[in-house]
């Protein structure tokens, strides 16, 4: 390509550069300096990330293994933790306390009773469940007590499985639909706005249209209609199927945000200068595409990306929570908060929401994460 | 003027063609629907009876029709009202929603109105009083409804009612009314039972929209115009909602086609929660089930309801703002 050959900058042009100590930063650069002063957002960039360490050491932070059952601990309350030891002074060593069942006389039913005078010293580093962490196994848990007793800080379910193990290993699904969905929205929402902006006329008035009608529907009954035509986990449709199925519903819908302002974008850069100079260098529309335009829109589609995550985890959680989304054994926070629609249930059980703290702290963080990064974008600005 | 509604209501009606596919494509998805399984039953029975009934049933649905003939079939019956028939209830599926379909209208037009009035209040001070200690205060809430579902707040607030204040919610009304007819008490009971669901089903679009509204206001407090108004000596009360406000409400109007789709969203799901008879629990049931004339009959009237909303805030926005009409 001969044509793009650009004439070398003039020796006394380059001499009036700004001199070296002076320092340049390239876009990038600025934004990161820009983002880094917004401590809200730098705040919930560092939550995010302990909560995605914290999922991904699931089976170690937690004392028991998430599907462990143990049906002398149905709807177990959540062990009350103490720093007081049995000397009655305070130390370092944390302790619980033992529970016993008494037979409730007026509802025949056993209920659960802290004996507040018996400590069980909570041990660090036990073997216990295994569990697995990537491919990894293993059985070294951060905190337990001796056995055959059970540790269960967040209390258990109508199985007797650990709530807090169940959260975390929940937070697994939870928080990578919003990931793999975004990187979906990302590749179907580029590529369809760019292509609608671009070459603009029937393609795009279609194009429009097609947004139009998707946008016409409201967005949790679309999710829902579209996942309830899944067919059910078995041995042909595993639960990875499913998911992954989930997340093609979530962004299918979710795109159409994206390219309408991807399209915008690329509108405007077509009546600008560095387009017209790369057309008249003989530039193919393919270069102007993915050399000059999506590069200028890159951080855009960064923003519009972080912004939709919280919406696509509140998604999962929504059709998860109606039986619509992941099914059980899988596990995610929607479907562990499903076992708490009972409001009956519920009341007596308020451990079973204790999922719900996951999606506010994550969705949170992606919010503010999301509102830090369009703030920094443009970094020209003051 | 004429011109422009009579083009936007020709897209309008352009869009709810394809919405109508759209739904005709959501009844044919699943793999097992609730027809499939009732013809299967009618053909293990056996008999005159079922035999009539099949085929009844597949000259209704037209089970054997190429399928632009049946599409053509479910369209030309749901525009003249016969939506099908719900194999889940037994019942015809116009006679199902319309039964709840006014409260879902009244549950989310209040809770629009509500969160309308609130968020252009509690905007329009945090605008005003940019910095400052409730702003920020304000901030943190407008985080907190945007991240926790609706589903989730519903459930925190009936375990805080029940527990602490050892009210009974859940449901329009009190158990003792549930059956009686319509009287002062009953009026005031429901009231009782409404704050909750208003407040629940309008949290996350009062969150949003109240944000909107402050960015909205802080740029137009920056405008000339204002400047100008306050060095004529005018009261900051009247600059403020004379103004300015009045300009900051323009694109309030427009993201009105989403809040409305944002707060039925959120309904339909919070409803199962509080155990309201909306239409939504209805929906959620028979997707569950497989019920699909009753399931998109919903779908598809929530659509049309946007559709129109939207033709309804275009023309406003319009009216409001004559130049759009010009682009």
């Amino acid at each position: 390509m001969t044509e793009e050959t650009i004439t070398p900058v003039p020796a006394a042009v380059a001499a009036e550069e700004p001199a070296s100590d002076v320092g340049e930063l390239s876009q990038w650069q600025l934004i990161w300096l820009r983002f880094r002063r917004n401590r809200l957002a730098m705040g919930g960039m560092v939550i995010l990330a302990i909560m995605y360490l914290v999922v991904i050491f699931a089976g170690f932070l937690s004392p028991n293994a998430h599907d462990t059952q143990n049906l002398d601990y149905i709807y177990g309350p959540p062990d009350p933790i103490t720093f007081v030891g049995p000397n009655g002074k305070l130390g370092l060593r944390p302790y619980t306390f033992a529970t016993t069942t008494v037979l409730n006389q007026a509802t025949f039913k056993w209920d659960f009773e802290i004996d507040r005078n018996t400590r069980i010293p909570i041990q660090f580093f036990v073997r216990g469940d295994t569990y697995k962490i990537l491919w990894w196994r293993a059985n070294l848990h951060l905190m337990g007590i001796a056995p055959p007793d059970r540790l269960y800080v967040w209390g258990a379910d109508s199985l007797g499985r650990d709530m807090f193990a169940r959260t975390l290993v929940g937070g697994q699904v939870s928080m990578t639909v919003g990931l793999v969905g975004i990187a979906l929205t990302i590749f179907l929402g580029s590529v369809l706005g760019t292509i609608s902006g671009f070459f603009g006329g029937t393609i795009d008035d279609a194009m429009q249209r097609v947004i139009e009608v998707i946008q016409s529907f409201p967005t949790i009954p679309l999710w829902a209609a579209l996942a309830a035509a899944l067919p059910n986990v078995s041995e042909s449709f595993t639960m990875l199927h499913r998911y992954f199925l989930i997340t093609v519903i979530l962004s299918l819908v979710n795109w159409t945000g994206l390219a309408r302002q991807l399209r915008a974008k690329v509108m405007s850069y077509r009546q600008a200068d560095f387009t017209s100079a790369a057309l008249v260098a003989g530039a193919s529309n393919a270069r102007i595409i993915f050399v000059h335009m999506l590069p200028n829109a890159a951080s855009h589609i960064i923003v519009v990306a972080a912004l939709a995550i919280p919406g696509m985890i509140l998604g999962e959680t929504s059709l998860s929570f109606l039986g619509l989304g992941i099914q059980p054994p899988m596990v995610s926070w929607g479907a562990l908060l499903r076992d708490s629609q009972q409001v009956s249930t519920v009341v007596q059980h308020p451990w079973l929401i204790l999922p719900g703290i996951g999606v506010v702290i994550t969705v949170l963080g992606f919010s503010v994460l999301g509102d830090g990064l369009r703030d920094a974008v443009d970094p020209y600005s003051i | 003027m004429l011109n422009y509604i009579i083009r936007r209501a020709g897209y309008a009606l352009v869009t709810l063609l394809f919405v109508a596919i759209v739904g005709f494509l959501i009844i044919e998805l699943p793999p097992g629907s609730y027809l499939d399984f009732r013809l299967r039953e009618l053909r293990t029975l056996g008999g005159d009876y079922s035999v009539d009934m099949i085929k009844a049933l597949e000259q209704r649905y037209g089970v054997n029709d190429p399928v632009h003939v049946k599409f053509w079939k479910w369209f030309s019956n749901f525009v003249q009202g016969d939506f099908g028939w719900s194999f889940q209830y037994e019942r015809d599926v116009g006679e199902l929603l319309s039964a709840r379909i006014g409260y879902t209208l009244m549950f989310t037009l209040t809770s629009l109105i509500v969160s309308w009035v609130i968020s252009i209040t509690v905007g329009v001070y945090s605008a005003t009083h940019r910095y400052t200690l409730p702003d920020y205060a304000i901030t943190l809430f407008q985080f907190i409804g945007l991240s926790v579902p609706g589903f989730l707040l519903a459930l925190v607030l009936m375990i805080f009612a029940q527990r602490t204040l050892g009210m009974e919610v859940g449901g329009l009304f009190s158990s003792r009314f549930r059956e009686a007819p319509w009287s002062w008490p009953k009026f005031v009971d429901l009231l009782g039972h409404l704050w909750i669901p208003i407040i629940v089903i309008g949290a996350s679009g009062t969150a949003w929209l109240s944000r909107v509204m402050r960015g909205n206001l802080l740029d137009v407090l920056n405008m000339q115009y204002v400047q100008t108004a306050r060095s004529k000596g005018l009261q900051e009360r009247k600059v403020i909602w004379k103004h300015a406000v009045r300009n900051a409400l323009h694109p309030l109007v427009m993201v009105f086609g989403m809040s409305f789709p944002a707060i039925i969203s959120g309904e339909t799901v919070i409803s199962i929660v509080l155990n309201l008879p909306t239409a939504g629990p209805l929906f959620i049931n028979a997707l569950l089930q497989q019920d699909m004339y009753l399931a998109v009959t919903f779908l598809m009237f929530l659509a049309v309801l946007l559709v129109v909303g939207n033709l309804v805030a275009d023309i406003v926005l319009a009216w409001l703002d004559p130049r759009i009409q010009f682009e």
